[in-house]
């Protein structure tokens, strides 16, 4: 008898691999209190939405997912991180807003072979030598938006600016993809301390150097104190602002209001584009939510999406993990950007909007699309990446 | 570098000097006072910015928001310490970290089911929204204008206060020597609620004038109380003199060095090292100031006991 127990184990444990997943559970770690909380809580509704959508299941598989807060701060993540590994045993990992956060943890997670979905932040790092099949970015690689509004300010024969942007992996490298299409004259590039509350100075300078316009990145509550204390210094008049959509979507606006109106920005996605998953993903946020999604929200539910779209593939068998990994890669999903592929290093390969905010019929202070800035964009480090 | 520039940092600095006056005045009362470490100060701070911030929308008058908010805050501050600072004096500093640290982490999530995670507006009179010029050629932002003459306004009445008054005595007595002082007849217990209120007043008084220029959110008050922190340090525990002129140190060295710094790295420098090195030395400069100071006057610039 016990013998025969000990073959139906042994026999149990062989099939396992062959068999499908019971379920997939995903470790949701972002940014849920702070100054950057607003972006977090945005990418976990998105994620949440869509999850929902599939009645609680990503692939046919019923989805644990655990949402944790990571207090925008590393060590905090680490021990996060730690327990989706070592414990919960997580098949995908996901949620982390700032670069930062990710950057620390990002080893750990690639060593263990867990498949980490980017919701948000894409940094340098894993888009060239050492990109990996477990890491993917759903969102922009950081460059991306910030690269867009060079083109854009060329086109508009804007010829000198000043920059700012925080002291950290992040806001280094967009300010490096504005430099690396924008042709005019950079007259000051400022760094200010991540979580900077207090623009004062900063601006008085801005205005002392007298450029043709600002392209500052300040993403979550920096870029509404910026944009609060810019305009009340009279100096959007002479010097108009520039920045990617994360500092002027609907979180940023809802604070600052009528003030936003008119300022351009760039962005992988929009409230308006026309296409039926954007449609329904908008209109299913608003019932849910009772607000309209940001970028951020819209890249949080592509994350669930891509999941959702890999798992079904392969069938519900993710432990598979070549296969899942292949399917991840494939991305056979209707993004609510529209068109939508992966690079060769798991970075996106997208379209690219102008927007602007402006008040609608209603009163409503939000964006309008203007036009595509540049379709199919590709990242700049897909080429130092070895995989093909 | 032309002098209106120099003038418009100078009055940068002035601006968020005082403004960390007024959570570091009660901040260092509580402290020299009570002997009570209170990191919960910088939460009240975002009461009042929240408080502000509602009423105004609901009463649309910026001046009923202030004052409702002041109330407000004062209210939640004197409750706050009968129910719970009262037993955290004889306490050890550690634990009353401990209890109000805790008490950070419930203002947040309280504020939360409240209000939303998202930043939520305050928007400031429209009339004030601009900038105005002063002398030709020179422009400031009208409302800047204004918090820095409340904060001068507020900052002297609470000198006056604390210098003239029957009040200020006791409580200045308090903080030199408490056990005397309550030997010598004064009610300490109700003294403690009165300074702790107030001092939740000023913080209601700095987060509404501060709502319109920055993001009024969740969090808030903690990057603002590390500043006030170091500002009493610097200023000597207990002395609101000390506070205010270490208040008025800080606003004005951290705004040169934002200001000047990276510009005079580049000057020195290659590129890419000043833009390293500038940045990160002028964030630093503050802290740098304090371990300066305590170096040569280890209680503070002008300590309030003997």
């Amino acid at each position: 008898m016990k013998r025969w127990i000990a073959a139906m184990v042994m026999a149990t444990a062989l099939a396992a691999p062959a068999m499908a997943a019971d379920r997939i559970k995903v470790g949701f770690m972002s940014t849920l209190s702070g100054p950057g909380a607003a972006i977090g809580v945005d990418i976990r509704d998105g994620f949440d939405l869509a999850v929902k959508d599939e009645g609680g299941k990503l692939g046919g598989l019923p989805a644990e997912v655990s949402v944790v807060d990571d207090q925008q701060n590393p060590d905090t993540g680490r021990q996060i991180v730690e327990r989706f590994i070592k414990r919960d045993h997580d098949d995908v990992i996901t949620g982390m807003v700032f670069s930062n956060v990710l950057l620390p943890v990002m080893p750990a997670i690639l060593d263990s072979k867990t498949f980490y979905i980017s919701p948000n932040t894409g940094p340098e790092d894993y888009a060239a030598e050492k990109c990996s099949p477990y890491f993917f970015v759903v969102s922009w690689q950081n460059e991306d938006l910030a690269a867009a509004m060079g083109l854009v300010m060329n086109d508009a024969h804007i010829d000198t600016v000043s920059l700012i942007a925080p002291n950290y992996p992040g806001g280094r490298e967009t300010l490096g993809g504005f430099k690396r299409t924008y042709k005019g004259k950079i007259v000051d590039e400022v760094y200010t301390k991540l979580g900077q509350a207090d623009y004062a100075t900063e601006i008085t300078t801005i205005q002392a150097a007298k450029p043709k316009a600002v392209f500052f990145f300040l993403p979550g509550g920096m870029g509404i104190n910026f944009i609060k204390q810019y305009v009340s210094a009279g100096a959007n008049r002479d010097i108009p602002l520039y920045t990617p959509g994360f500092s002027a979507d609907e979180d940023t606006i809802k604070a600052v209001g009528d003030p936003m109106i008119g300022i351009l920005n760039t962005s992988q996605w929009a409230a308006d584009l026309d296409n039926a998953a954007n449609k329904k993903f908008v209109a299913d946020f608003r019932t849910a939510y009772g607000r309209t999604p940001t970028l951020y929200a819209s890249q949080g539910y592509d994350a669930a999406r891509l999941i959702d779209a890999a798992a079904l593939e392969v069938k519900g068998k993710i432990e598979d993990k070549e296969a899942f990994g292949k399917a991840m890669h494939d991305a056979k999903f209707e993004s609510v950007r529209g068109q939508f592929r992966f690079n060769n290093n798991n970075y996106p390969i997208q379209d690219i909007y102008l927007r602007e905010v402006y008040k609608d019929a209603e009163g409503h202070v939000t964006n309008k699309t203007i036009r595509k800035i540049v379709a199919d964009h590709v990242d700049p480090f897909g080429a130092r990446c070895p995989m093909k | 570098m032309p002098l209106a520039l120099i003038v418009e940092q100078l009055l940068n600095g002035l601006q968020l000097g005082l403004m960390l006056f007024l959570l570091a005045a009660g901040l260092t009362l509580v402290f020299g006072i009570m002997d009570t470490i209170n990191l919960a100060h910088g939460s009240l701070y975002m009461i009042g910015a929240y408080l502000a911030a509602t009423v105004t929308e609901a009463a649309g008058s910026f001046l009923i928001g202030i004052l409702a908010a002041v109330i407000g805050t004062a209210a939640i501050g004197a409750a706050l310490e009968i129910a719970l600072f009262r037993s955290l004096y004889r306490r050890s500093h550690l634990t009353q970290v401990l209890a109000t640290f805790a008490l950070i982490l419930i203002a947040n999530e309280l504020v939360r089911i409240v209000w939303g995670s998202q930043p939520i507006s305050l928007n400031m009179p429209a009339s004030l929204s601009g900038p105005i010029e002063p002398v030709a050629g020179f422009r400031y932002p009208a409302y800047r204008l204004v918090v820095i003459v409340a904060g001068i306004a507020v900052g002297l009445l609470l000198y006056v206060g604390v210098t003239n008054t029957r009040v200020g005595m006791w409580v200045r007595a308090a903080a030199s020597d408490r056990e005397m002082a309550s030997a010598m007849g004064v009610r300490t217990s109700r003294l403690f609620t009165f300074v702790f209120a107030a001092g939740a007043g000023l913080c209601a008084v700095a987060g509404a004038l501060l709502g319109p220029l920055l993001a009024v959110q969740v969090g808030m008050g903690e990057n603002i109380l590390i500043l006030a922190f170091v500002v009493i340090v610097i200023g000597g525990i207990g002395s609101v003199r000390g506070a205010l002129v270490g208040s008025l140190l800080i606003g004005i060295v951290d705004t040169a060095g934002r200001a000047f710094l990276p510009a005079l790295f580049r000057v020195l420098f290659p590129p890419a090292i000043s833009s390293e090195a500038g940045p990160a030395l002028a964030s630093i400069l503050i802290y740098v100031l304090m371990a300066s100071v305590l170096f040569f006057r280890p209680r503070g610039l002008f300590p309030a006991r003997g």
